[in-house]
């Protein structure tokens, strides 16, 4: 009975499966799918697993609504260990990404991070990513899981001698630590003066006993931390920030809140808001994009659409009725189709569906009556502020 | 878990016939892949389907299902509760979670169906 189910396929109506654990461990093989380090750990809490970017990830626990609100109100552990970790060094490894990313890395210091992008010349996505400064000619670039091969490729093909970039996405496991209590369960594991690592910086120290990066990102629009730890101790990590913030709140989160987590703090995802098709003008990502820091790949295409004027752009839409607007569901004027639903879902903060389309300029100020339709019915929303989420500090 | 009263359709959905007209449902198995339930939206009262039309959607978080009638007939009842209050779908779908009461004007509609036996080993096999 299930039609669709976005952006995690969750088959109802199911094929015919296989009879034996031996046949469904041959076919999970077949299918390619990859586990994270930390499976046992989702085994443990009774995960429901799906195949998300050809690995086998949690896209639910306890429930969506209950995980997505203990992230609002206390805190939510990710796994996120598919996403990808390059390292790039060498004495050229700052210019070789200035080159290839639009944010300014020269001004990136050594124990910040800062959000990025790879883009073709065309100006549109590739990716988007997080630099981290490691060294004077050291960083470490995270990309999305399902882009590994397409960035490392992308980034070997346009590489100079001076510079040595190495897919490291096998050494971490990546541990997502958000919400407002982030900060207190961690300082329960970890020596490490929490404090001046603000927003978008991190530190190397020991979080129960193991080495880690501990980076002051997420994708949640709260506050928390993102830690990077080898994959063999991370189950262990991982126990140990279950055992001291449960009593504080702290439950597993799936894949799925933080979609709804993200989507309510109007952050992009690729595949969905961004791909080879977008620019950052036309997603509002202008500030990843600074045109005084050089050339870098895909500059002159942006150069020329900044001159010309981006012609649609990505906006926040909110639904008063009841309905949910979907990825892929049209927005229209009159009968004619002028732009796309890019993500959609309910919003267990706000009690009502939100999501973000690309629409022409002029419809794209926020209190814009827009009109969707959804599997051939008309829903009104009208285009919002966004992001629609944001926490108090 | 299932009602052994119950008749059951392979996009599950139970229905519990009373005479000439049956209660219908989603099932445990279908409220747990859905997720927390958001929105309902059912037919109304007095429209007629035939047997595998669709009449209406369920909605949660994530996912969309469509609900299909198994039966021919005039739709007789809705559980307004349930447009108020979508998460009783999740909370107790074979009881409280009803969505709807409709004619049953053919009988051989209800042979297709499966018992709940029939339905457990199927979902046994769609949810290893």
């Amino acid at each position: 009975m299930l039609r669709i189910v976005i952006p995690f396929r969750l088959n109802l109506a199911l094929p015919d499966r296989a009879n034996t654990d031996r046949d469904e461990a041959i076919m999970k093989q077949e299918e390619g799918l990859r586990r994270s380090p930390l499976f046992p750990c989702h085994q443990e809490a009774g995960a429901r697993l799906v195949d998300f970017a050809g690995w086998e990830m949690p896209v639910q626990y306890a429930g969506l609504m209950a995980e997505h609100e203990a992230v609002r109100t206390a805190a939510g552990l990710f796994d996120v260990s598919h996403m990808g970790e390059f390292r790039v060094s060498g004495p050229g490894a700052e210019a070789f990404l200035q080159r290839m990313t639009p944010n300014n890395v020269a001004k990136l210091k050594i124990g910040r991070a800062h959000y990025s992008a790879l883009l073709t010349q065309r100006g549109t996505y590739v990716d988007d990513l997080l630099i981290y400064r490691l060294g004077q000619e050291e960083f470490l670039v995270v990309v999305n899981a399902a882009n590994i091969d397409k960035d490392f490729d992308w980034l070997s093909s346009h590489l100079t001698e001076d510079c040595q970039l190495e897919n490291q996405s096998d050494d971490f496991a990546l541990i997502a630590l958000q919400g407002p209590k982030a900060p207190e369960i961690l300082a329960k594991l970890t020596d490490v003066d929490l404090n001046p690592i603000r927003y978008y910086r991190f530190k190397w120290g020991d979080v129960a006993g193991v080495h880690a990066l501990i980076s002051r990102t997420g994708y949640t629009g709260e506050d928390g931390f993102e830690l990077y730890v080898p994959p063999s101790q991370s189950p262990n990590v991982w126990r140990s920030l279950m055992e001291v913030g449960a009593p504080l709140g702290l439950q597993p989160a799936g894949l799925g809140a933080r979609d709804t987590l993200r989507l309510e703090a109007s952050m992009a995802l690729y595949g969905h808001e961004i791909d080879d098709t977008t620019t950052p003008w036309e997603a509002g990502l202008d500030w990843t994009v600074k045109m005084a820091s050089g050339d870098f790949l895909g500059r002159d295409a942006l150069l020329e659409q900044q001159q010309r004027g981006a012609d649609r752009r990505l906006v926040g839409f909110e639904i008063e009725g009841r309905g949910i607007a979907r990825e892929g569901h049209l927005v229209l004027l009159g009968d004619q189709e002028v732009g796309r639903v890019t993500s959609g879902t309910y919003s267990p903060t706000f009690k009502k569906a939100l999501g973000m389309a690309y629409v022409p300029l002029n419809l794209s100020e926020p209190g814009q009556p827009l009109v969707l339709d959804v599997r051939g019915k008309r829903l009104e929303a009208k285009v919002a502020e966004t992001p629609f989420y944001r926490r108090e500090k | 878990m299932y009602p052994s009263e119950y008749l059951y359709t392979k996009e599950h959905e139970w229905i519990r016939v009373e005479g000439d007209s049956g209660v219908l449902g989603i099932t445990q198995f279908a409220q747990h892949e859905l997720g927390d339930v958001v929105f309902v939206e059912l037919p109304e009262v007095g429209q007629k389907f035939e047997s595998h039309d669709e009449i209406g959607t369920i909605e949660s978080v994530k996912a969309v299902a469509e609900l299909y009638t198994p039966v021919s007939g005039e739709i007789l009842e809705i559980n307004e509760a349930l447009i108020d209050d979508p998460a009783v779908l999740n909370d107790d779908p074979h009881t409280d979670g009803w969505l709807l009461r409709i004619q049953v004007a053919n009988k051989e509609d209800l042979q297709e169906l499966m018992s709940a036996e029939q339905y457990t080993q199927y979902v046994d096999e769609a949810s290893d």
